[in-house]
């Protein structure tokens, strides 16, 4: 439960930022210089805001009326930072037991050997950082915040730095360490992909200020008016119910209303709600139901928005049946040779491999629709 | 081997004492001056930084001057410390330690101050978010990492004690057996028509301890480096 407001001013920067939160899996989206890692310094005490009051489980860790500020090292947040920032001077079991020096003795309940067994890092105690890769100081230094047995857990774009095999080894973890310990976190990336396969609820910021925020499926798809690299990186969150593994192939079968997904791999179990993502570029229109196509997933909806300007790549958005919404990147020439329009069905095309098992899995959260109802 | 008279041992082995004492008490309040200097943003630390500094640019005989002025028998902090202490500076081998002391501060808590300034304060945020107080992310990551830093600055200070002459003459004069160290013992020879044999052997011994110094404390924070992985 975080209570947030804070306004800070520094030099051209300036934030203004409110939102109430009870949810455990949040992240923090936008561009770079949005603001996001500020309100992540403000909610660990490492920065002071102007104005403002920040509350954690009715804990009040900050109050500018009342001059409450508590320092960051009696908040028992922890804190992942994009370089890792492990002690150059200890072994890797060394930083990890750092922070449960410190822990309340009640709280001190996560022991080593879990979550070095959780992280995959069992093998690296007795080394130092300064022999560890990208991937596995992250991966220490996630599990270094766990050790200090924290309320909440700040990640600030922790794979910004890595490639991206070494962010899909790093992603599983953060959803298990989230899913096996239940401990809060909220999580700050400009990835969208990070942010849709972690997050429950997203917060998009802007210079500063909150400029949406709700479910990934809802806020991710619509935040695309941003230009360049961006909008190639849209995608879209749909959630749909396992239906059957096809062991034959490797494939996952689910069931949406608007039509069956195939993933490649085997995925979940059946019956239960999966997360798909998919990239708006893997994904074809067609205007009527495509026959003789490679392509093992076609979902049927509407048109809601088509958006265009010099570019080569046309923006289109689709509203699938029942639920769901579905970004597609296409050539401008392709909408205009299929006559495109607002309020057209069409049929949205998804190759099985693009939805890769991995995605899947990641986002793969095991709740049923009532579950989510009840968080 | 040089054969050193008793005398010239006298002033060998209290040049060693004077240095090591005032090395070691001045270590620990100069780390910690280093650390406010490079750690804290405060109104008069112009002030502070100039007083710490002042020994390094005043001529020594005014230094060892207001020394004698202030810690001798009747000045107002010798008396004091005298009448609750006992602790008596002015023409006593401590006096020559003080003198040693504040000579070779300034340069001690240079060296520590940029070894301090050159660790990642990030480093010291992460482990504040990871629980420890102020005071623990200074003894578990701030020293250990600066502590090549520290080691050059003790290593100064040492060096700079054995060879202070201006503010330990004023202040504590030059009594052989008491006050008497290898630069003073060397002056007093070249005062004397036949000191020239016993003015080189001591330069020798001088110049032999400070090479010395010099190549432990290289050693020592290699040794030092190495355990830190190679950073400082």
């Amino acid at each position: 439960m975080i209570r947030f407001e804070a306004q800070l001013r520094r030099g051209d920067f300036e934030l203004d930022v409110r939102f109430d939160t009870d949810c455990g899996a949040l992240a923090l989206f936008g561009p770079s210089g949005s603001g996001k890692s500020t309100v992540l310094g403000l909610i660990a005490g490492l920065l002071q805001a102007d104005s403002g009051r920040i509350e954690l489980d009715d804990e009040v860790l900050f109050d500018s009326r009342k001059g409450t500020d508590v320092s960051p090292h009696r908040r028992r947040i922890g804190l992942v930072f994009q370089d890792a920032l492990l002690f150059p001077h200890m072994t890797v079991r060394q930083n990890l037991l750092y922070g449960r020096w410190f822990a309340p003795r009640q709280a001190a309940s996560a022991r080593l050997e879990p979550v070095a067994e959780l992280l995959g890092i069992g093998h690296l105690l007795g080394r130092r950082p300064a022999g560890l890769s990208g991937g596995e100081r992250q991966r220490v230094a996630i599990g270094r915040a766990l050790l200090s047995a924290p309320r909440l857990l700040l990640f600030d774009e922790p794979l910004a730095s890595l490639d991206y095999e070494r962010r899909m080894e790093i992603l599983p973890y953060i959803v298990r360490l989230h899913e096996e310990l239940k401990i809060p976190f909220v999580y700050v990336s400009h990835a969208v992909d990070e942010v849709a396969r972690l997050a429950d609820e997203v917060m998009v910021l802007e210079r500063g200020r909150m400029k949406a925020s709700g479910a990934p499926g809802d806020v991710l798809a619509p935040a695309w008016a941003v230009g360049g690299e961006g909008r190639l990186a849209a995608v879209s969150v749909v959630e749909a119910v396992v239906r059957e593994h096809d062991l034959r192939y490797g494939l996952t079968v689910l069931d949406h209303p608007a039509g069956t997904i195939s993933v490649a791999g085997r995925v979940g179990e059946p019956g239960r709600v999966h997360r798909v993502i998919m990239r708006a570029l893997d994904v074809g229109l067609a205007v009527q139901r495509p026959r003789d196509v490679s392509f093992r997933t076609v979902l049927l909806g509407r048109i809601t928005v088509l958006e265009r300007d010099d570019s080569p790549l046309a923006r289109v958005e689709i509203a699938l049946r029942e639920s769901g919404r579905l970004v597609a990147l296409v050539t401008r020439r392709s909408v205009d040779e299929l006559a495109l329009d607002v309020g057209d069905d069409i049929f949205a095309m998804v190759k099985a491999v693009a939805l890769d098992d991995r995605a899947l899995a990641l986002a793969s959260r095991g709740r049923s629709p009532k579950a989510r109802e009840e968080l | 081997m040089i054969s050193l008279s008793p005398d010239e041992l006298t002033a060998v082995l209290l040049s060693l004492k004077v240095a090591a004492w005032a090395t070691a008490c001045s270590l620990p309040l100069g780390v910690a001056i280093a650390w406010v200097l490079a750690r804290c943003r405060f109104p008069g630390m112009l002030l502070l930084n100039s007083l710490v500094h002042l020994p390094l640019v005043m001529p020594p005989v005014v230094t060892g001057y207001l020394l004698l002025l202030s810690f001798g028998r009747r000045g107002p902090i010798g008396a004091f410390l005298e009448a609750h202490f006992g602790l008596v500076f002015s023409f006593r081998w401590t006096g020559a330690a003080l003198a040693c002391a504040i000579m070779g501060f300034p340069l001690m808590v240079r060296a520590i101050r940029l070894a301090i300034e050159a660790v990642d304060r990030r480093l010291e945020q992460a482990a504040g978010t990871l629980g420890a107080s102020p005071l623990w992310v200074f003894t578990t990551v701030t020293l250990p990492l600066s502590l090549p830093g520290v080691i050059a600055g003790a290593v100064l200070c040492f060096a700079k004690a054995l060879g202070e002459f201006g503010a330990t003459i004023t202040f504590v004069s030059n009594i052989p057996g008491e006050t008497q160290t290898i630069p003073s013992a060397i002056y007093s020879y070249t005062q004397t028509p036949t000191g020239d044999a016993g003015a080189i052997r001591l330069t020798a011994i001088a110049i032999a301890i400070s090479l010395l110094a010099l190549a432990a404390s290289e050693l020592l924070a290699r040794k030092v480096g190495r355990r830190t992985g190679g950073g400082s």
